[in-house]
């Protein structure tokens, strides 16, 4: 992070390079539980988002008191106020949506995106630089929830953005003038066709994850970049005790007390890891 | 009674906590690697769950009774937290194989969505006492299921030749995706045991 910054960059880089679903493998749990429809996925998209750039703003600002020792304990509570404020506002204005998402609306709080956003960048970043940060992981991890549900949706039910007026209730009942998302069920029976219903189910939200992240993978390896691992742990602030635990279970790793050894230790960590991994595929 | 069963059931088989509810996806990925470090984890998993849904039960009861049900979110996490590290200085000081075998695996748990999850269903869904825990009970349980299962099948797959490029997490994922298969069977299954 010592070049250069522009707003640009720091902007664009969440979006495809450091795209928080499919490059860093970070948020797996609601990426998979809600993308049953592109309605779902924009809702949980923008939910996370303004958590995301409240909390990085909030905890940019604060960085110079927040004291070391305490930070996690420090970030959870702000994080989770943030993220009270939003279930409270979305079971105000879009009660479908709290329906729809369940306990993954307040489960934004363990969201390791926002956890590790406010580690690995608005903990040491200026409020500006850690809105903009904010904004692009947030609109790049919605882009990916979009993906996921539009493939889970079309394919598993037979419909595009079912149900969009109940996620735009807040500007207006009529607001569409009555559209609410297309659906081609109609046109599937008339030539003898269904659903592949397993699509909307768990095991097709596998499925699409693992096919989308393979193409991820193919078009990064077409650029000459690394593949997508699962270090979603070196981007969470108990990097330390996760990558230990991976390499041979010794009892010495714990990082989760907050001690500035596990942040300096990260990255040779990481390089541990990796060449691990190299070894473990030869 | 029945209905207690039919709860732990739906837990371990029906409605999987890991496989069908996408709760704790993380370490199920991360730490499914080898049997032996997919079953510690998932005892850490078990009774931090159990401990927290104990802890959490009287704390919601006196945030209803003060209207403040709003800081659940807030309360719950702070409350995982601290029970973490408590666990952890105790089993250090008092059980020390114990912690041997568990410790490193529990700071992991506090920003693991499985054991919040729970906790936030059972005041959802309004469970009692008995009730929460048998449920965290079988969450727990089938978190241990999946995990095991799911460490026997990356195991298979390891002597597997894959195509290049859907090695490491894409085969893993569509993997994942045919134990949730697979699960799917056991659907109906309450209903034929005559529990609900």
């Amino acid at each position: 992070m010592a070049e250069k910054k522009s707003l640009g960059k720091e902007f664009t880089k969440g979006l495809i390079k450091e795209n928080p679903v499919l490059r860093l493998v970070l948020g797996t749990c609601p990426t998979l539980a809600v993308t049953t429809s592109v309605t779902n996925a924009i809702g949980m998209g923008v939910a996370a988002t303004i958590v995301l750039v409240c909390s990085n703003i909030a905890i940019s600002a604060l960085r110079k008191i927040i004291p070391d020792k305490v930070r996690i304990p420090a970030y959870i509570v702000i994080i989770a106020s943030f993220v009270t404020i939003v279930q409270m506002l979305v079971k105000a204005f879009v009660p479908a949506l709290n329906t729809a998402l369940g306990a993954f609306l307040p489960l934004i709080v363990v969201n390791c995106i926002i956890l590790g956003r406010a580690e690995a960048f608005a903990s040491k970043n200026t409020v500006l630089y850690s809105a903009v940060d904010g904004l692009g992981m947030g609109i790049g991890f919605t882009t990916a929830l979009c993906l996921m549900g539009t493939c889970r949706e079309i394919l598993g039910a037979g419909t595009f953005l079912n149900g969009i007026q109940d996620l735009l209730v807040l500007f207006g009942d009529n607001v569409l003038g009555g559209w609410n998302g297309f659906d081609f069920n109609n046109g599937l029976s008339a030539v003898n066709l269904q659903p592949i219903t397993l699509f909307i189910l768990p095991a097709g939200g596998f499925f699409v994850f693992g096919i989308l992240m393979a193409l991820a993978n193919k078009i990064a390896a077409g650029r000459g970049k690394p593949k997508a691992e699962l270090h979603g742990c070196a981007h969470c602030p108990m990097a330390g005790s996760c990558t230990k635990l991976l390499e041979n279970g010794e009892k010495n790793g714990k990082c989760g007390n907050g001690d500035k050894d596990g942040k300096n230790g990260e990255n040779d960590k990481i390089g541990e890891r990796n060449t691990e991994k190299e070894g473990a595929a030869v | 009674m029945k209905y207690l069963i039919a709860l732990l059931v739906m837990g371990l088989l029906t409605n999987n906590f890991v496989l069908s509810k996408f709760y704790g996806i993380c370490p199920f990925l991360g730490v499914s690697k080898k049997l032996n470090t997919a079953v510690g984890m998932s005892a850490a998993v078990i009774v931090v769950m159990l401990m927290a849904t104990a802890a959490t039960y009287p704390i919601n009861k006196m945030l209803i009774n003060n209207n403040l049900e709003y800081l659940q979110t807030v309360v719950f996490i702070l409350v995982i937290a601290a029970l973490v590290q408590m666990v952890e200085i105790v089993l250090k000081r008092f059980m020390k194989p114990l912690y041997n075998a568990l410790g490193i695996y529990l700071p992991l748990i506090t920003t693991n969505c499985a054991v919040l999850g729970v906790v936030l269903l059972n005041v959802q869904e309004e469970y009692n006492f008995i009730q929460a825990m048998v449920n965290s009970l079988g969450a727990g349980l089938g978190f241990m299921l999946a995990m095991v299962l799911f460490a026997g099948v990356r195991k298979k797959m390891e002597d597997c030749e894959v195509p290049e490029f859907l090695k490491g997490l894409p085969i893993t994922l569509v993997a994942a995706s045919l134990v949730s298969l697979s699960f799917l069977g056991f659907s109906g299954i309450i209903e034929g045991m005559g529990l609900i």
